[in-house]
């Protein structure tokens, strides 16, 4: 494992995002104000130059929102991204034309995020001459680099999307996210529309650039195996907050809140021999609409207790850049550990 | 499965030569391509490929859902009967009876306009010999047993009330009200978060053990077969590549697909490396690779993969590979030992 690297690129602030629903009759008759789907809930956190941290966690949890606030496709309700210490919601101009150039996301799904009408040639053409990142005459010499850098035959610029596999459209997208040169790369749910054997193609070029370019990413999933593989950091996310974050290792091996250890648990291993008959979480998301007072987690967390229904629990440090949110302090620690495990042989 | 080497036990369900094609405008493609196996009473078979690869095509075929232009063609023996050969009133029967399926997406599977409850009765009414009220009862009864929560208020919500999960649940109950001795179950959990996929394996497991089904599991996802299945078998461009216990081929792969499938998943204590992932992407089904159809993928491939298309041939400890290296790859270990 690499040291951490210590300088700070990005740092959210207290991050908060609602999407309102449609008002009804109903309510406004009532006179209250229209329902919202509270998608972030004050998140925090700081991105370190060159260090890729995964934000994880299940659909709804606001993994996808939070991305988008840090590029800025969507702007913050409340709290605020810092780039280089610079509110991004605040930049305008040049500022925010570069700012756009440095920060790139690729999205998940590589059959709506291309064009069918444009050939990958024409994409990267866009991207290279809107930021001017070369002169028009070594423009295509600069496009069959590209995608040399990202594996794909280079009689493929001339190609439309359609003809491309899943994979090959990940690198499209990774391409041209890289034809701007940016520093960071917010990378949604990048394999999970694909095959297993391809997902790891794409994980593996994912690893060569970050080397290769110096890159710092953001690397959002719902999957525990690939973001363990690919993160120095993770964040574990439930209902729009942080409920842990911390360096891989240390958050995998002994997770410190309940939430992260049911996602674990629940998480399939690929070896046959430990099979467990317990159900690692019981219950459901609650709704992002009415949300559960006190701790987010309490309604479905087996180690609950009265003051989780009534206070909301702030993130505290566990360790070295480890932090949980969670009453229980104690919560994972080898001596104080309280759950069994019942794993049966198959 | 030890115990099955003394007194072999008779298969439930067996497959012979099952072949189905669709016509394309690139002219007739296998989408199954000469598969045979067999499920045995009480077990959990995994069949396990990547999209394309003809696994869920295969479950489809053996409950007779291909319709033309499509084509099927070989044997599914159950017992004793020929579910291929089966005239409609006689399928009917079989169907949705003895066997049962699940599909992957239940808001696509569930009836939008009517109630969950009326639709668990339909079924019962359709292979149970229950009265209204005892059907009433009956679904009640379901609803509780795969966990939904409230089974009397919740017969009379729509599928579109029902969460992901539960709507997952709710098939799970209409498949069941005929007490199949067969569950096949079409990626089930694909569709579902990692807290819920495992509420709903550990209820299939538990209901199989409850109920006595056999049950063919269809999945992508290798993690979901190591924590569920007994044998597994898999699936490249629409033949079967290597079957066998899930520990025994997990431990020593014998086909160069199986070990690079296990080698794309990330495990811990490797972080931050490559993963031994497979070049190339599979084959499209109009034109597949002479000889072994992976040879073009494969770092084993030598001058006969590219020539002669290797046969489904046992090994032992009741396995089964079709490949023509396939000591080499075994002697190169496993990715996740």
């Amino acid at each position: 494992m690499s040291p951490l690297p210590q300088k700070v690129l990005i740092s959210a602030q207290e991050v908060s995002k609602e999407f309102r629903l449609p008002q009804t009759l109903g309510r406004r008759l009532r006179g209250q104000p229209p329902l919202a789907v509270h998608a972030l809930n004050g998140v925090t956190f700081t991105l370190h130059h060159g260090e890729t941290l995964g934000i994880v966690g299940e659909s709804g949890c606001g993994k996808s929102t939070l991305a988008r606030c840090l590029v800025r496709l969507l702007d913050c309700d409340d709290g605020k991204v810092l780039f280089e210490g610079k509110d991004i919601a605040a930049l305008a101009g040049p500022d925010l034309r570069a700012f756009n150039r440095r920060a790139q996301m690729i999205f998940q799904d590589p059959y709506s995020s291309l064009n069918p009408r444009m050939t990958v040639r024409q994409m990267l053409n866009e991207a290279l001459s809107v930021h001017r990142m070369r002169p028009r005459a070594k423009i295509p010499a600069r496009i069959d680099e590209l995608l040399d850098l990202v594996r794909l035959p280079a009689d493929a610029a001339d190609r439309y999307p359609h003809e491309f596999s899943g994979g090959q459209r990940q690198r499209i997208g990774i391409a041209r996210a890289l034809a701007v040169e940016p520093e960071v790369l917010v990378a949604d749910e990048l394999v999970s529309a694909l095959d297993v054997s391809v997902q790891a193609q794409v994980v593996n070029l994912l690893l060569q650039l970050q080397e290769q370019l110096n890159l710092t990413v953001v690397f959002v999933a719902h999957d525990l195996r690939l973001v363990r593989h690919i993160s120095h950091r993770v964040a574990v996310m439930y209902l729009g907050r942080i409920v842990e974050i911390g360096p891989t290792e240390q958050l995998f091996s002994s997770p410190r809140h309940p939430y992260t250890r049911a996602l674990l648990d629940a998480a399939p291993e690929l070896d046959p021999g430990t099979r467990s008959t317990k159900v690692a979480a019981r219950g459901e998301l609650p709704s992002p609409i009415n949300l559960p007072k006190g701790c987010a987690f309490h309604t479905r967390c087996p180690h609950a207790f009265e003051r989780c229904a009534i206070e909301r629990p702030i993130l505290s440090p566990r360790g070295p850049a480890h932090e949980a949110a969670c009453h229980l302090t104690a919560f994972g620690l080898p001596s104080a550990a309280p759950i069994a495990e019942d794993t049966v042989g198959s | 499965m030890t115990a099955g080497m003394a007194t072999p036990a008779a298969p439930v369900l067996s497959v012979r030569n099952l072949t189905t094609t669709f016509s394309t405008s690139a002219g007739r493609v296998a989408a199954v391509d000469d598969v045979s196996f067999d499920v045995m009473p009480g077990e959990v078979l995994g069949v396990v490929g990547e999209s394309g690869s003809g696994k869920s095509v295969t479950l489809r075929s053996i409950m007779r859902l291909i319709h033309s232009p499509g084509q099927v063609t070989g044997s599914a023996t159950w017992h004793g009967r020929d579910l291929l050969g089966l005239s409609e009133r006689e399928l009917r029967k079989v169907r949705g009876g003895e066997i049962a399926m699940i599909f992957q997406e239940p808001t696509t599977a569930l009836n939008p306009v009517l109630p969950v409850g009326l639709q668990i009765e339909e079924n019962l009414k359709a292979h149970t010999p229950l009265d209204r009220a005892g059907r009433r009862l009956r679904a009640i009864e379901l609803m509780n047993l795969v966990g939904i929560p409230e089974p009397e208020r919740r017969l009379r919500d729509y599928p579109h009330q029902f969460s992901g999960g539960m709507r997952q649940r709710a098939m799970i109950a209409i498949s069941l009200a005929s007490n199949p001795r067969l569950l096949l179950a079409d990626e089930p959990t694909t569709a579902l978060d990692v807290t819920i996929q495992d509420q709903i394996l550990k209820l299939l497991l538990e209901l199989k053990r409850e109920l006595g089904m056999s049950v063919v599991f269809v999945t992508h996802d290798l993690g979901v077969v190591a924590a569920t299945c007994d044998r597994l078998a898999v699936m490249y461009a629409g033949r079967i590549v290597e079957s066998g216990p899930v520990r025994a081929v997990f431990e020593e792969p014998r086909h160069a697909y199986t070990r690079g499938l296990l080698g794309s998943v990330p495990r811990s204590g490797a972080e931050r490396t490559m993963l031994l992932s497979i070049e190339g992407t599979p084959p499209s089904l109009a034109a597949i690779p002479t000889g072994c159809a992976f040879n073009p993928r494969c770092s084993f491939a030598t001058d006969i993969c590219r020539r002669d298309k290797p046969q489904l041939s046992p090994i032992d400890g009741g396995r089964l590979v079709a490949c023509h290296h396939h000591d080499q790859v075994a002697a190169a270990g496993s990715p996740i030992a």
